[in-house]
């Protein structure tokens, strides 16, 4: 509670929590705002915006809902956002916890896994992915999840590392804690806030990792996404640009509204870090 | 230069294992696939009986078991033999080899670009951290690095290509067109500035982040002050002090970039149509192309430890302190 309330006191931070907090009451509430499946025919085709007001963004080449499409979208974008960094973090940080808690071979063996989704370019994986499992919309979230969990579990072992070697730890090996104990209650919550610093990076990456995977036509065919939408809109580019327009620019803001939230989520807790410990460094 | 060289073969050595761990999850991935190459093919030509496809199954080794064929695959590799493209009917390597340097191309260009303009912008607005120059750069930064390559693409290309008509909408060079030399060169130049631009948009905007953030950082350390207080002009202390602290992150950074940019050069090249890399990589896919899709992710892990290397390289140069204890040991 006090994150968040320091979080809305930084400009970033309250920029990004309206963007993305209007965004959550829209997806919530698509089936009110555009009833039915949005991939239905509402209309005439290639209708332009503003042009009825019962279709107020226009129709498509097919004469589906613009608007629709975009509510819709809005859903399928912010759930596979939020699901794959989840996924990648949850994955990270107990990659992480075990390879920096267990040392030796295994920390070996774990890294060098790591290494390797590392330096294989996490979008061809995740095209790899959904190629070979076919598309829908778990297999988008896990593809897109397996590019990006190496980086939180490069981060929490590096962090678990430099945490086991502190006094308190030695303390509560002393006082008989078993492992899993010290693990869990004493060295994950600490472990935690730097990842939770780059999140909403990793939910900004995956947003855009699943546009450009539906452009690419890879996307679960019969859920509305902004992706597919500006792929639909450029078989008519020249005739209709609005078409890519629009699902992109709903895109950006969403991208946006992450990552001012990430700014200011940084600045709270570099706030609050600062204040729980000071001068960690100077005690060595 | 010994000491460089050591790093070399020690990263070298290093990365046998994890290219060993590549190739076996990769095998593994794409033989879960339901359904195969010859599969694919005989869709693509219209059916076929069963002892057609059994006998392209046992021309193709894909009659065998698992670990069989990872093993096979692994000494072809080691003859630098990358298999079979069945979509393309033509040795997978050649293939790549063919696309990659347009790929590079782009890559570079977009890489080159983005670090000049990203790193100068960096430095206008890391040199006074919290001025209105600074806002307004960071704020225009963050607004750039939200935008999609691909979006960006298509908008640009509609202004640019379609409505003006000042730029090629497509390809790498005018097809047909006879040109040679620096005609060649500088038609291709023009086919590249859209998809390079693109690119090296959002890379722009990281690069002036990475810059400000650590400009920013280097204003409140020790030796900026003590040349300050030396009474040193302040176009001096930005320049040789303040930026010279802040670019080796920058470079860090490249190296880090490499896979994504590679990654994102899959749809930039799929929407103008350049014949790289990563349109290779889609079709590959659009074609069910097993052994195109192993070599291709295996090419780019290649690539990317051989861009690290690179990057370690010149900080160990740019840098006296890096690699020294690695060296000794």
């Amino acid at each position: 509670m006090k994150l968040i309330h320091k979080l809305i006191r930084t400009p970033e931070g309250i920029a990004g929590f309206v963007i993305l907090a209007i965004l959550i009451i829209i997806s919530a509430s698509a089936s009110l705002i555009a009833p039915g499946d949005p991939l239905r025919i509402a209309g005439q085709a290639l209708l332009a915006p503003f042009s009825d007001m019962n279709l107020p963004l226009g129709t498509d080449r097919l004469g589906r809902d613009v608007l629709a499409g975009i509510v819709h979208g809005a859903r399928t974008s912010l759930f596979v956002g939020t699901a794959a960094a989840l996924a990648a973090i949850t994955l990270g940080l107990c990659v992480g916890l075990i390879a920096g808690l267990a040392g030796g071979l295994v920390d070996e063996i774990l890294m060098r896994v790591v290494d390797a989704f590392q330096i294989v370019p996490g979008f061809l994986l995740a095209l790899a992915f959904v190629s070979v499992m076919g598309a829908s919309l778990p297999v988008v979230v896990i593809a897109i999840a397996l590019g990006a969990w190496a980086d939180p579990a490069r981060l929490t072992r590096a962090q678990v590392r430099s945490i086991r070697e502190r006094d308190y730890i030695a303390a509560a090996r002393v006082i008989g804690m078993h492992p899993a104990e010290i693990a869990v209650r004493q060295i994950l919550p600490q472990a935690v806030p730097p990842v939770l610093a780059v999140s909403a990076t990793i939910v900004a990456a995956a947003i855009l990792t699943e546009a450009a995977l539906s452009f690419l036509g890879l996307g679960d065919p019969n859920t509305v996404t902004w992706g597919s939408m500006i792929a639909e809109g450029r078989n008519v580019l020249r005739s209709s640009p609005w078409l890519s327009i629009i699902p992109g620019i709903a895109l950006v803001t969403t991208v946006i509204g992450v990552y001012l939230l990430s700014e200011g989520l940084a600045k709270a807790l570099s706030g609050t870090h600062a204040a729980l410990t000071p001068r960690e460094g100077e005690r060595s | 230069m010994k000491r460089s060289l050591r790093l070399v073969r020690r990263r070298l050595l290093a990365s046998i294992p994890v290219l060993l761990i590549v190739i076996t999850l990769t095998f593994v991935l794409l033989e879960t696939a339901p359904g195969d190459a010859v599969d694919a093919y005989l869709l693509s030509i219209g059916g076929g009986d069963a002892a057609v496809a059994d006998g392209l199954r046992r021309a193709y080794g894909l009659d065998q078991s698992l670990t069989a064929r990872l093993w096979l695959y692994l000494t072809a590799l080691a003859r630098l033999d990358l298999g079979w493209s069945v979509a393309f009917e033509r040795p997978v390597l050649a293939l790549i080899a063919e696309r990659l340097p347009n790929t590079l191309a782009l890559m570079g260009s977009a890489t080159a670009l983005s670090f000049a303009i990203g790193s100068a912008l960096g430095i206008v607005a890391g040199s006074k951290p919290e001025s209105v120059k600074d806002r307004a750069l960071s704020s225009i930064s963050l607004i750039l690095y939200s935008i999609p390559g691909f979006w960006l693409g298509l908008v640009l290309s509609l202004v640019l290509a379609v409505q003006l008509r000042w730029l090629p909408t497509s390809g790498i060079e005018t097809i047909a067109s006879g040109k040679t030399g620096l005609d060649r060169f500088i038609d291709i130049a023009r086919h590249l500035v859209l998809p390079v631009s693109s690119l090296a948009l959002i890379y722009t905007a990281l690069f002036l982040r990475v810059m400000r953030a650590g400009m920013e950082e280097a204003w409140t350390l020790d030796f900026v002050l003590f040349a300050r207080a030396k009474g040193l002009a302040r176009s001096r202390i930005v320049l040789r002090h303040v930026a010279r602290h802040a670019a080796l992150p920058l470079i860090t950074m490249l190296g880090l970039q490499a896979a994504t940019m590679l990654g994102g050069s899959v749809v930039i090249e799929s929407i103008f149509a350049i014949p790289g890399f990563g349109r290779l990589a889609h079709e590959a896919v659009a074609g069910r192309d097993a052994p195109l899709l192993m070599g291709i992710i295996l090419v780019s892990a290649v690539l990317v430890i051989i861009v690290n290397l690179l990057v370690d390289l010149a900080q160990a140069a740019l840098d006296p302190r890096i690699g020294a204890s690695e060296a000794s040991s």
